[in-house]
């Protein structure tokens, strides 16, 4: 018998796996969400090559001028075609934000392994400071540090929006981890003489992927704000970046005139982030049902 | 009211739908329980007992219903209810008590407002409500019904929360009360004072009773039908008396031949099993359900299903050849040789005078006092006591997760450093642990295969082929087939995840393991495979066991000596056969008293009266004076008795005389 049912065996696994495939692929909230990133991915891929004019300097002579069969999304205050430049808007947003989402789910999973494993002065003293770190507000905590660095290049936005996000990462972790050490297989891990980093890394960590894993897409969606806040605000990206924000803000006095060039990038920002949302809520539902 | 059977099950039918399919639970089940009656339903894990009693309720899962029969309470049929009708059936005819009275509580209202609710749900007034709530306490036998009105579920003991929730369930004097293992998670002592007290209830009020429980003492002592459940098929019916004296179906023959009793030690001989796995919920099932695992099983049983056979006086079994299941062939490994222990020898582990006291928010918790044993090798010890004794402390002292407040732990004459960070490799893989939850023991997201490589590399230091070779003799050794070492956790058994932690436990030859409650999470015949697992290991490897249960059958099956403790100090220590055949320490006579057996004990039932102290405030004297059925007077509640031999290696902390305790226990025993 045993042998005749190795096939079914092995596939139990597979047949896990494949159900929670195929329940995303089901969701229809899923679909939407990975059609639009797909789409935003395309055009930061495809960048200058699918564009009609070129994003970066203007090429029109035409200044201001309303949406029209020539300017889908009509010209900016230099003249450049708004259309051309939402389109390659998301290449450093799309590079940005997920990587600083992974540098925060990162650190944060390391500082919510040891917070949750070790409890005592290693959980007080590294929780408090995660404490205090989130009563600050996030723009504040993001100007500051870049006005610390003293460079506005992409690596500092990414490093801020990291440093500013792993805290909250690593609280998620840290429930999920004081939960887990409490079973058995920690402890028999230990009395088998295994040091803490095998412990905790090799143990608990496959066994609390599923909520880092949802709250890295949470993260990632609150990555794409802050990298807009921080570009609209002017310490993020730099024009002549095609970036959604540097747009709004370079056009943004001119509002009242010449909607169209903050609309558009506006609108191209908020379907990003609706779009993550939909991702990580289906991803939610289907991991911790 | 009509005098219709309180319960009527006619051909039932449940599916639970899986991935829209349907997946029969119950086949064809029909019982009836009489007014007035207690009927037990017994049967393992997964053979649809609670399902039967959500059935009933009206209270299944989303994606079960019935399928097919008809269930009728009082004489109503109960599947055409809906909307009020049903809350009304719910709320006056048929009540439910469930296993977790801890559960079935809500943690955030007091007590006095959750029972009361149930009187106003019926439509008494508030105050009315309040009063019928007192009474029904008092009916439950709480002493002090107002200060448990006034505090909250958490603050109650396991044993008063269940009758605070028998108390709720009997509030509407309602046509059919069930029953669901009401009180398997509760201690030896308490649950006697459960059954007690349902059984007295159950007299006064003439209330009908449908049992479910998976322990057939308790279903003995509580019943007077009993049915017995198989892959939700009804495989054996009748008095109770008969069915467990004179099982005429393979299954419940074979159930009954699982469970250690009557005295039976592990070299007197091995438990009996019963082969193979119950089939996997909603396997389509042609002739006997039981077929596959029957010793007796042949062709026809195979192909054409039997009917329930009349055998005698109510006596019904689904078993064609239910003449010859008395004489059922035996499913019992090979009897093998147990070296007898040889206390000549240095002890493998002592301890001394070891001490555990607990800061808990500014007061100090005595979990042990001054503990002091020995263990041989190739010798099980048997710790027994309540939850709350300290057996897990002393255990998680010894294995260096608990240090100790005072005392020493010696492993072969060498002090063991407290903490196992401590201790050296050698003195790691000398002590290890089997948990009482394989669930939570195993990495669910390892396969068995890298747990044991990993344990093998640690403990027994080697690694590559050699490693894959011992890993191979170990998983053979335990019997965990190829196909289980490349699967996780969760698709295995509870019985093979046990194994599988039981070969952890050995990977590095261990010289000492703790068992920490390894078979009660499990079913009896898987328990008996486990323990029969245990007993061969022991006989091979020389190895000692400290082996936590609280199942008395048990503990005497596989225990060489047996220490009783008792609020953290040893009270008793000697020979299992002397400890369990008296005389005994007056608490091992209460612990043995309450437990209730399948032959339905002669002996003259004790009663501990109230909870276990607090260990926080420990009484003076004898800790045991304030339960103790034997207190002398003065004496007891002054002076802690010293811990002395009163026979040979058998050691007892009481005031009484060893003769004078021999004399009033066998006279009990006499007049029983």
């Amino acid at each position: 018998m045993s042998s005749a049912a190795v096939p079914t065996g092995r596939s139990e696994a597979s047949v896990a796996r494949r159900e929670r495939t195929r329940l995303l692929l089901r969701s229809p909230t899923f679909i939407i969400g990975s059609a639009v990133i797909l789409f935003w991915i395309v055009c930061a891929v495809l960048g200058d090559h699918i564009t009609p004019y070129d994003p970066r300097f203007d090429q029109t002579p035409e200044i201001g001028a309303a949406p029209s069969a020539q300017h889908f999304f009509g010209t900016d205050r230099l003249g450049r075609d708004v259309f051309s430049r939402v389109l390659a808007g998301s290449r450093d947003i799309l590079l940005i934000a997920p990587l600083a989402t992974l540098l925060a789910t990162l650190i944060g999973t390391t500082l919510g392994l040891i917070t949750g494993y070790f409890k005592g002065i290693a959980d007080n003293t590294i929780s408090r400071v995660i404490d205090a770190l989130l009563a600050i507000p996030l723009i504040l905590l993001a100007v500051t540090v870049v006005a610390a660095l003293g460079s506005r290049s992409t690596w500092t936005v990414i490093i801020v929006i990291a440093a500013v996000f792993s805290p909250i990462v690593a609280r998620t972790v840290r429930a999920a981890v004081l939960v887990e050490a409490d079973l058995d297989y920690v402890e028999a891990a230990r009395l088998r003489g295994e040091r803490s980093p095998y412990v905790m890394f090799s143990e608990v960590l496959p066994n609390v992927m599923p909520p880092i894993l949802v709250e890295a897409t949470i993260r990632l969606g609150y990555a794409i704000f802050a990298v807009a806040t921080l570009s609209f605000i002017g310490f993020g990206l730099q024009p002549p970046s095609p970036d959604w924000a540097v747009q709004i803000a370079d056009n943004y006095q001119d509002l009242a005139f010449e909607w169209w060039s903050v609309l558009f990038p506006a609108l191209a920002i908020a379907s990003l982030v609706v779009a993550v949302n939909l991702v990580s809520d289906s991803v939610q539902q289907v991991l911790e049902r | 009211m009509t005098d219709a059977p309180a319960l009527e099950l006619h051909d039932v039918d449940v599916v639970y739908s899986v991935r829209g399919i349907d997946r029969p639970v119950l086949r064809g089940v029909s019982l009836e329980v009489g007014r007035g009656e207690s009927y037990g339903l017994v049967g393992e894990s997964g053979c649809g007992k609670s399902t039967a009693a959500l059935a009933i309720v009206r209270y299944l899962a989303r994606n079960g219903r019935v399928s097919g029969g008809s269930i009728s309470v009082a004489g109503r049929d109960v599947l055409g209810l809906r909307g009020g009708s049903l809350r009304r059936y719910r709320a006056e005819t048929v009540s439910m008590v469930y296993q977790s009275p801890g559960a079935a509580l809500n943690p955030s209202i007091r007590v006095g407002s959750q029972v009361a609710e149930a009187f106003t749900v019926l439509g008494a007034s508030r105050s009315a409500a309040e009063e019928q709530a007192r009474e029904a306490l008092t009916r439950v036998q709480i002493a002090d019904p107002g200060s448990v009105m006034s505090r909250f579920p958490h603050q109650l003991s396991g044993g008063m929360q269940q009758r605070v929730v028998i108390a709720m369930a009997l509030a509407k004097n309602p046509a059919l009360l069930i029953l669901d293992e009401p009180t398997t998670g509760l201690d030896a002592t308490v649950e006697a004072d459960v059954l007690d007290l349902v059984s007295r209830l159950q007299l006064e009020l003439h209330t009908s009773v449908l049992f479910i429980s998976h322990n057939l003492g308790v279903i003995s002592k509580m019943c007077s039908r009993v049915g017995v459940l198989y892959a939700g098929r009804l495989v054996e019916e009748g008095p109770v008396e008969t069915v467990l004296r004179d099982p005429r179906h393979p299954y419940t023959v074979g159930l009954l031949r699982c469970i250690p009793r009557g005295g039976v030690q592990k070299d007197h001989g091995r438990l009996d099993t019963i082969p193979g796995f119950l089939p996997a919920l909603g396997t389509e099932l042609s002739g006997c359900v039981f077929a596959d695992r029957c010793a007796l099983a042949d062709d026809r049983c195979r192909i054409e299903e039997p009917p329930l056979i009349t055998i005698e006086g109510g006596h019904e079994s689904r078993c064609w050849y239910h003449e010859q299941a008395p004489d059922l062939p035996r499913e019992e490994a090979a009897n093998i040789e147990i070296a007898a222990v040889d206390r000549d020898a240095a002890p493998l582990v002592r301890v001394e005078e070891l001490s555990k006291v607990f800061k808990q928010r500014g007061h100090d918790v005595y979990a042990l006092t001054d503990v002091s044993a020995a263990l041989w090798p190739g010798e099980t010890l048997g710790l027994v006591g309540e939850s709350g004794s300290g057996k897990t402390t002393l255990a998680r002292t010894l294995l260096g997760i608990v240090p100790p407040t005072a005392g020493t732990a010696l492993l072969e004459g060498v002090p063991l450093p407290t903490r196992y960070q401590k201790r050296s490799r050698e003195q790691l893989r000398a002590l290890q642990i089997v948990f009482q939850n394989p669930d939570s023991a195993l990495n669910r997201r390892h396969s068995i295969r890298r747990i044991l490589l990993r344990s093998l590399k640690k403990l027994a230091g080697v690694s590559g082929s050699a490693a894959e070779i011992r890993m191979q003799e170990l998983a053979h050794r335990v019997r965990l087939t190829e196909r289980t070492l490349t699967q996780k956790p969760a698709q295995l058994s509870g019985g093979l995840k046990q194994r599988a932690a039981i070969a952890r436990a050995f990977a590095g030859d261990p010289k000492l393991v703790v068992c920490d409650e390894p078979t009660s999470a499990l079913d009896v015949s898987v328990q008996a495979a486990i323990l029969n697992l245990l007993v061969e290991l022991q006989a091979e490897k020389r190895v000692a066991y400290l082996f936590i249960s609280h199942d008395l059958g048990v503990v005497r099956y596989i225990s060489d000596r047996i220490a009783v403790l008792y609020l953290g100090r040893l009270q008793e220590l000697g020979p299992a056969d002397v400890v369990f055949d008296g005389p005994h320490h007056p608490y091992t006579e209460a612990l043995l008293s309450a437990v209730p057996t399948v032959d339905g004990g002669g002996r003259e039932r004790i009663r501990l009266e109230g909870d276990i102290p607090s260990a926080a405030s420990p009484p003076s004297g004898c800790v045991f004076h304030t339960r103790c059925p034997r207190k002398l007077g003065a004496v007891c509640e002054e002076t802690e008795p010293p811990l002395l031999e009163v026979e040979d290696g058998h050691h007892m902390r009481c005031h009484i005389p060893i003769e004078e305790l021999r004399r009033l226990q066998a006279k009990e025993t006499a007049t029983a």
